[in-house]
């Protein structure tokens, strides 16, 4: 057991020097087929080096439509990170119907703007969902669903669940519950529609603010970072 | 069953042999001779259907209990082969020859519980949690509540209550906690 602790110990000393990029993305040289020698480092080569930046809100009237029009066509990216993502499915059988919301699941991130944490986030996902989260165009919101999104459910000592979802992206819209029905979620649709109504849904804004702090509290829970620090 | 028993038993010398149903047997096997038995029992007694194997943290015992669990689809029976293995030096033969699923299991135990398996492929790889760099979390000395309120951030304004005491009050709320607190101490 003390070897144990020791190794831990060790390897806690040296975690800034270890790297966990993988093999494919490390920065090399490569051959090109007519001879010539191409630099090349995966992680940036594809990604904005920069920093997520604030974009003001327009005035006015202006600012209302576009409020108004946003609120209307909310398309969700199917990403179902726990036990919630059985919740959304039914949302777009006849009996529930969120079309008649505006509200639509699309694949991929590039094509949506909500984002539905559905229930637990295990660090390994929380990943995968902060990837996904800054690859969306913003405006963008975020919808919290269950009980283990605000203060960890009934996994709030798990040892890979995290416990506050606001401490690492914005959230809008909570929604109580273990597990909330689809009713639930859909008067959280409409509670967002309003938030988004009143100009209030400024999620992305707010990440772009307090980008340095969003990102410090992701690195401390996921310790094999190798991916870019902005995913856009 | 029985005579099966009795014929691997004195082959490998079984201990706390427990016949739980008809077509479940658990026993007791030394460390060295696990693998043997495990081989026998595939090629000679027909046990070829590997269900699973597990892993139980006896921390009192300072032992480590694995768990082969081998059935036989002609007869219906189960066999499952425990073995204790030290907790301070937790390694043990690799059996992934045997089955090639065994070294996903053998991977997620060296994860979880911090056993080694020399040989068994991709074994030092991370299995579930990326990047973890404390001891492993399956062990029961590792304190995960304490954990959890170092790495992750802590809502504050969590309560709990107990479960009877608080049912009690909520249903019967003119009825004294007290007096049947007395109930019990007598």
């Amino acid at each position: 057991m003390n070897e144990l602790l020791k190794k831990a110990e060790a390897n806690a000393s040296t975690k800034e020097e270890k790297s966990f990029v993988r093999p494919e993305d490390e920065e090399r040289e490569v051959i090109a087929p007519d001879g010539s020698i191409i630099k090349v480092n995966p992680i940036y080569d594809y990604f904005s080096g920069e920093k997520p930046s604030v974009e003001k809100p327009n005035k006015g009237v202006v600012e209302k439509f576009l409020n108004w029009a946003r609120a209307e066509s909310i398309w969700v990216l199917g990403f179902g990170t726990g036990c919630g993502s059985i919740e959304i499915p039914p949302l777009m059988t006849p009996r529930f119907d969120a079309f008649r919301f505006g509200v639509q699941m699309r694949p991929t991130p590039r094509q949506s703007n909500a984002f539905i944490i559905s229930g637990y986030l295990s660090v390994k996902t929380l990943k995968r969902v902060i990837r996904s989260y800054e690859q969306m165009p913003s405006p963008k919101y975020v919808i919290a669903l269950g009980s283990c999104t605000i203060n960890g459910g009934m996994y709030y000592d798990s040892y890979s669940t995290i416990n506050r979802l606001d401490k690492y992206m914005p959230v809008d819209v909570y929604i109580a519950g273990c597990m909330p029905r689809p009713e639930a979620l859909l008067a959280g649709f409409v509670k967002l529609k309003e938030i988004i109504k009143s100009g209030k849904g400024e999620g992305a804004n707010l990440y772009a603010e307090n980008f340095d702090e969003y990102k410090a509290n992701q690195k401390k829970v996921i310790k094999d970072w190798n991916m870019p620090d902005y995913n856009w | 069953m029985k005579s099966l028993i009795e014929r691997v038993s004195t082959k490998y010398n079984l201990q706390e042999v427990v016949q739980q149903r008809d077509n479940l047997v658990f026993a007791y096997v030394d460390k060295e001779l696990a693998i043997d038995m495990v081989t026998y029992m595939r090629d000679y007694e027909g046990y070829a259907h590997f269900t699973l194997m597990s892993c139980v943290d006896w921390i009192e015992d300072g032992k480590f209990q694995l768990l082969y669990l081998l059935n036989n689809p002609e007869t219906k029976t189960e066999f499952g082969i425990k073995v204790a293995i030290d907790r301070d030096n937790a390694v043990m033969q690799s059996a992934h020859h045997l089955w090639e699923q065994i070294w996903t299991y053998q991977r997620e135990l060296k994860e979880a519980f911090g056993i080694d398996f020399p040989g068994s492929p991709r074994v030092d790889e991370d299995f579930v949690v990326e990047g973890w760099d404390d001891m492993p979390h399956m062990r029961r000395d590792f304190d995960t509540n304490k954990y959890a309120e170092e790495t992750y951030f802590m809502r504050e304004g969590r309560k709990s209550y107990d479960p009877a005491t608080y049912m009690r009050e909520k249903l019967y709320p003119k009825q004294p906690v007290t007096a049947k607190k007395n109930k019990d101490e007598q």
